[in-house]
């Protein structure tokens, strides 16, 4: 298996205030990598390192190394090039106030593709594979401030892929769906994961068991266990993951 | 006994909040009262476009064109000059500039509109208008212009304040949508955050245009007051404000004159009325949506 992303003795603060304690660990290519764990127990600042979108949260400040295909990307990453190859979906849906195409064609517009055509191309497949051309191909010039909660979701699925990253970050991405609209999703993540290294993080232990290979379970700021997704549900080395997925408390 | 009071209390609000209405009609009406009179035996035509104001002159000349254009000039050139600075300090204060140095700028525009105008208009005088005159090679540095810049001053907090507003209103998911997709800052301010606060600025600029068009002391001090048609932005004006206010003290109350400048008032009211009426417009067409 390929490493992709590197996680090295990652402590990370806001205004000096502990969020994640000497994580390490690895992420390989094309798995699907959950991550759970109770409120406030680091899983978003996490997820929102491996792409710098911590960037923008007042007082964040970071130790040790994340590294995405052996370059760091604190250090030999330009950002932009970074948050097209390592794509997020948030928990709620951010469309962009602008059409259903031009939302689809952002990413690639600013990355340098000007081809009416080729944006066409783009916007077609990356709809498809996010399961949600049938729903929208007539309403690709309507806001996309009009669509349904999971439409937008998919819809920021689908502008994700547009910009033709390598790993896709999911930040709690089903919180605010109903099941129909989850279950379209997590199947969407399956498919994606032919192509993609993706990164769930979630409140929901089912959809973790569902979706991913492997599990890492985090507990105020610390990685506690990560393995596959089987194990960590069924013989968990930890007695606080065996806690935590059997219900008892988080 | 409750009942009662409940009653008294949405009664003295109800009151309240009409009471600023009625005073706007009421001043309306006696503008109107006043203005009109002058209607009587001199043209609406001949006051709008007549190109000379000779107030004293017999028979006396109430053409405003020359105050039109004067406050036009002045207006016009500080809006030119406040609104892509007040825009760019938006920008600067909202979307870039954090922590002190965010606070000490915003604290640093709301000084700037607590100055009185008196005040700046005077330091115009000393400062500006020598500088303008030596920069320029003019025979007087009371020349629109100077007022323009001065204005610029005046206006800015307004632009600002009311421009930053808007781009605090614009959803936080906006720009991580658009970071996210590896758009940088600028890209995000200039293809989402700006196209969204739109209205929001445009009703900054047109509230900004108003401030501008109904200040009198500080024009007054350094523009010139020549009440001609200005052929360009580097002669002296004489605005519809400072007409107004320069002039009212001679008038024998009654006298033609007197209507005049009343008449002057009327323009000038619904001229910042009609701005004020589009910023409104511009700023709910917004939340309409």
């Amino acid at each position: 298996m390929v490493e992709k992303i590197q996680v090295q003795d990652l402590s990370a603060y806001y205004d000096g205030a502990l969020a994640l304690k000497k994580v390490n660990l690895t992420i390989y290519d094309h798995e699907i990598l959950g991550i759970i764990g109770p409120a406030n127990s680091g899983k978003t600042t996490f997820l929102r390192t491996l792409n710098r979108m911590n960037d923008f949260s007042p007082g964040f400040s970071y130790e040790g190394s994340v590294r995405i295909d052996g370059k760091d990307v604190y250090r030999d990453w330009e950002v932009p090039q970074l948050r097209k190859s390592v794509g997020m979906v948030f928990a709620i849906p951010t469309p962009l106030p602008i059409t259903v195409f031009e939302n689809l064609a952002y990413g690639p517009r600013r990355h340098g593709i000007r081809s009416r055509k080729r944006l066409s191309e783009i916007v077609e497949r990356s709809l498809k594979a996010a399961f949600l051309w049938d729903e929208v191909k007539d309403r690709l010039h309507e806001s996309a401030m009009k669509l349904s909660g999971g439409q937008q979701q998919r819809l920021c699925i689908a502008r994700t892929l547009a910009a033709e990253p390598e790993v896709i970050l999911f930040d709690e991405p089903c919180s605010g769906l109903d099941p129909i609209s989850t279950a379209k999703i997590e199947e969407a993540m399956r498919e994606l994961n032919k192509q993609y290294t993706l990164v769930l993080v979630t409140n929901n232990t089912k959809q973790a068991a569902r979706v991913s290979d492997r599990v890492a379970f985090f507990l105020m700021g610390e990685l506690v266990e990560i393995d596959e997704t089987e194990k960590v549900f069924t013989i968990p080395k930890d007695e606080r993951t065996e806690g935590y997925v059997s219900g008892r408390y988080g | 006994m409750r009942r009662y009071y409940e009653r008294v209390v949405e009664g003295l609000v109800f009151a309240s909040g009409m009471a600023s209405i009625i005073f706007v009609i009421l001043i309306f009406v006696f503008l109107l009262k006043e203005g009109l009179m002058l209607f009587r035996e001199f043209s609406v035509i001949k006051f709008l476009l007549g190109k000379h104001w000779y107030p004293i002159s017999e028979p006396p000349q109430f053409g405003t064109l020359p105050l039109i254009l004067g406050s036009l000039w002045v207006t016009l050139g500080a809006t030119a000059i406040s609104v892509p600075l007040g825009i760019a300090c938006a920008i600067f204060i909202g979307e870039i500039a954090s922590g002190w140095l965010r606070e000490v700028l915003k604290a640093g525009v709301e000084l700037l509109a607590a100055i009185p105008s008196i005040v700046l208009g005077f330091i115009g005088l000393v400062t500006l208008v020598p500088l303008v005159k030596n920069m320029f090679g003019l025979s007087t540095g009371l020349t629109a212009f100077s007022g323009s810049v001065m204005l610029a001053f005046m206006a800015m907090p307004t632009i600002v304040s009311i421009m930053e507003d808007a781009l605090n209103l614009v959803p936080k998911t906006y720009r991580e949508g658009s970071i996210a997709m590896g758009a940088t800052k600028w890209q995000t301010i200039r293809r989402i955050i700006l196209p969204s606060a739109a209205s929001g600025i445009i009703a900054a600029v047109m509230l900004g245009f108003g401030r501008v068009i109904g200040e009198t002391m500080a024009v007054m001090m350094i523009t010139g007051n020549a009440a001609v048609i200005p052929k360009s932005i580097f002669q002296p004006v004489r605005t519809m404000t400072a007409t107004i206010a320069a002039e009212m003290g001679e008038t024998v109350q009654g006298s033609d004159h007197y209507f005049a400048l009343f008449a002057v008032a009327i323009l000038l009211f619904v001229i910042t009325f009609a701005v004020n009426f589009l910023a409104d417009w511009f700023l709910h067409r917004k939340k309409a949506r």
